[in-house]
């Protein structure tokens, strides 16, 4: 029987089955079984990195904590003019009080207060102290009074403005603070000269790494250019020295910067010593921008020195002699002929350079003073200190993006295939 | 009197043990250094001596306690028990719930006269979830060789270019360099808050700070300030007075303190919420034992930070290595206490975000 249909019928394999069907079943083994041979990278990848990056994008925009802690007041504010300048009406302080009872029993009413004092200075205390007093409020009496002789904020239209503004479960508040704006009773509005930090502060990271970078290719072009000209054996020695550094403790490092650059330190000490400089004009090198990109540079050298030189060893001293048998000078033979192919590991030092440089942290902490801070530095203390995760989620959303369309434009300009590590 | 609160920690003790006899961890967070060693020395190893099959784990992440335990709260796995910090992060810590709330009275060892530990703590139980353990203070220590004959008096020194020239360091955060700059600008210390609630009050502040601002080296390390001193690349500088006492009494620089302008603030413990029933009992267990009248005594002979409790100030003695008396260089002795003025953490829980921007755009300006 199955002889006869074969004849019309798709070609079969030795167990009888179409051989599509079995090429498939074949294929489709194979792919999982090298699914299943990346799967540990690919899960660790997800777990580590991708899942982490994407819950931090979702802290930048997440609120969901005004929604959830005051339903009834959120939706008594639906029909309240944000713009009227008077409070709201009795329902909505009614709404507010039942929301507070049980926001006090789960103990959700400070935390509530820490999330919208970022947005108005205030209402922390403001909420503390109502949660105390909540309980004693009487249903039937003239709520607003009430609240009002708890907190004269609650009298504020400012305050009521403040909720309704942020009582979506999403909120454009931290990223809008993070480029110093805010939303205010008219929209988005700058904020006040004094408070504006944060734009400021990218642009000096931006900055102070394209400084820092372009020094770190300067000093370490020639010492790669030596490590790939000298012959094997003494070039082996000069990569130590390169590499010794690297091996040690990133804050030794830095601290010895410290003893070496500070007013009463090593360098200034010689120069007095030597009559260059005056003993009451002493050099400031330290707790400023000069430190952070002396520091830096030294930190980072080894990230541009490496690929350069991994590049450049890959250049045949051919064709330097080539040019100049030609009748090249020496600087039209390195111009002309050395200094094009050694490009991509100056692409290539650059970008990890820069890349590194632009998130760094501890260094511009140590030495950075004032002048050499980083946006890193304020994104920290919004971690660990001010707690305001949501805002430092948003910062770091725009330093990466900050970075991506950075490497985007150096694929446009220079094109990434252009980079060689080596 | 000491037999009794004695008898009464045994009677706890056998209490909570029969439910746990076997060996248990308790992982304590403090700031490590000289302050950890003074707690090993003072609390935990009489402790575990009192209570065998307890194991303490001393961890050193107390600087970033606060990030670290709402980090811990949301991954649903709280692995300290009893953390070390400061007052105002424990206000956070309270808000956002992460912290439980402690009834002291309950909980705590009464004082050797018998009344309760709230009245014992007074003023100090800042909020429901944390148990006060010393007082410290910000204050200056200035170079001995550096001022000439007229080493400085009061606070305003350090505003003071014109009579102590020279590089300054104060923190970099604008609690407390705000209220020094009003208080020397002739607001009243009554008033200090008031004013900086508002604009024209922090404006104010600013435009002091404004006259030393060239001068000043902005610190974030408490060692900073002793390293600087001690380097003569200040003249004058705050740090924390334990700072300075090692500096001055052990290290023996040319370094004196000014107990002026002092600013208190106080550090204790927390216990995490959330704790299950076993480790909850064993952290409070060990917290009667750790915040009593004698243990709060006994720190002070390890570190100069004054006890938190009012019955324990009498019962300072000398320091263990170097023998000299503690109570004068506790920040708390009467005669340090002149000038002084406490940490507002109402205020600051408050004005810290808005303050805290304008300071750092002041600073980069």
């Amino acid at each position: 029987m199955a002889n006869g249909e074969g004849v019309s019928g798709p070609i079969l394999a030795a167990d009888g089955r179409p051989l599509k069907q079995s090429l498939a079943r074949a294929l489709r083994m194979q792919k999982l079984r090298a699914l299943a041979l990346i799967a540990p990278l690919l899960i660790f990848i997800l777990v580590t990195f991708a899942a982490p990056i994407a819950d931090m994008l979702f802290r930048s925009i997440e609120n969901s904590i005004v929604p959830a802690t005051l339903p009834l007041t959120v939706k008594a504010l639906e029909d309240w003019d944000d713009a009227s300048g008077k409070p709201p009406g009795e329902e909505a302080f009614a709404a507010l009080r039942k929301d507070l009872l049980v926001a006090v029993d789960a103990k959700a009413h400070t935390k509530l207060g820490s999330r919208l004092n970022y947005e108005q200075t205030g209402i922390a205390s403001l909420l503390r102290k109502t949660g105390r007093h909540v309980k004693r409020m009487k249903e039937d009496g003239d709520l607003a009074a009430q609240f009002a002789k708890v907190h004269k904020g609650w009298a504020d239209p400012e305050t009521w403005g403040t909720v309704k503004r942020f009582a979506g479960p999403y909120t454009s508040g931290y990223f809008l603070n993070a480029v110093d704006a805010r939303l205010g009773s008219g929209g988005i509005e700058a904020r006040p000269e004094n408070e504006r930090i944060y734009i400021f502060l990218f642009e000096r990271t931006l900055f102070l790494s394209i400084v820092i970078t372009v020094s770190c290719l300067l000093i370490a072009y020639p010492v790669a250019f030596l490590l790939a000209t000298l012959p094997m054996r003494t070039s082996n020695m000069l990569m130590i020295l390169v590499l010794l550094p690297f091996w040690t403790s990133l804050l030794v490092r830095t601290s010895a910067w410290k003893v070496l650059l500070q007013q009463q330190g090593v360098i200034n000490d010689t120069l007095v010593f030597v009559g260059l400089v005056a003993d009451d004009a002493r050099l400031a090198m330290i707790n400023n921008q000069t430190g952070t990109i002396i520091a830096m540079t030294h930190i980072l050298l080894p990230f541009m020195i490496l690929p350069l030189y991994s590049v450049m060893r890959t250049i045949p001293p051919s064709y330097m002699r080539a040019a100049k048998s030609l009748g090249a000078t020496d600087w039209t033979a390195f111009w002309r002929v050395y200094f094009p192919q050694s490009v991509p590991g100056i692409g290539a030092g650059s970008i990890l350079v820069f890349i590194l440089s632009i998130g760094y942290y501890i260094t511009p902490e140590l030495v950075g003073g004032t002048s050499g801070t980083f946006i890193s530095n304020r994104i920290a203390y919004h971690i660990s200190s001010s707690l305001n995760w949501g805002l430092a989620a948003a910062l770091g959303v725009i330093l990466l993006i900050v970075v991506l369309v950075l490497y985007w434009l150096y694929d446009r300009i220079v094109g990434i295939d252009n980079v060689k590590l080596g | 009197m000491r037999l009794k609160t004695l008898l009464a920690a045994g009677a706890v003790v056998s209490a909570a043990m029969a439910g746990a006899a076997h060996a248990q961890d308790m992982t304590i967070v403090s700031w490590g250094g000289a302050y950890s060693a003074s707690q090993m020395n003072a609390y935990h190893k009489p402790y575990m001596e009192m209570n065998e099959g307890v194991n303490i784990i001393n961890d050193e992440s107390a600087a970033e306690a606060v990030a670290k335990l709402r980090a811990m709260a949301e991954a649903g796995n709280t692995t300290w028990d009893v953390v070390d910090v400061v007052a105002s992060d424990a206000i956070r810590l309270c808000d956002e719930g992460l912290a439980m709330e402690i009834d002291v009275d309950a909980v705590l060892a009464a004082a050797p006269d018998g009344s309760p530990a709230s009245k014992d703590f007074g003023e100090f139980l800042v909020t429901p979830c944390f148990i006060p353990q010393i007082v410290y203070s910000t204050t200056f220590g200035y170079r001995t060789d550096l001022v000439g004959d007229t080493p400085p008096k009061n606070v305003c020194a350090v505003f003071d270019l014109e009579n102590y020239p020279g590089k300054r360091s104060l923190e970099k955060r604008p609690i407390n360099n705000m209220e020094w700059a009003l208080m020397c600008d002739g607001v009243a210390m009554a008033d200090i808050y008031d004013v900086l609630a508002t604009e024209e009050g922090q404006a104010q502040a600013f435009a002091k700070l404004d006259t030393i601002k060239d001068e000043v080296v902005w610190w974030s390390a408490g060692a900073d300030t002793p390293q600087l001193l001690a380097d003569g690349e200040v003249v004058i500088g705050s740090t924390y007075n334990g700072r300075l006492f090692k500096l001055i009494e052990e290290d023996k620089q040319p370094v004196a303190m000014l107990w002026d302008g002092q600013v208190f603030d106080l550090d204790g413990w927390i216990v995490p919420a959330n704790l299950s029933d076993e480790r909850k009992k064993q952290a409070l267990h060990y917290l009667n034992f750790a915040t009593d009248t004698q243990r709060l005594a006994d720190q002070a002979k390890y570190i100069s930070y004054g006890p938190a409790r009012a019955s324990s100030a009498p019962m300072v003695g000398k320091h263990a290595s170097l023998g000299i008396e503690m109570g004068p260089h506790m920040p708390n002795h009467p005669d340090n206490m002149s000038n002084t003025l406490l940490y507002n953490y109402e205020f600051w829980a408050d004005y810290r975000d808005d303050i805290d921007a304008k300071f750092q755009t002041w600073l980069a300006k």
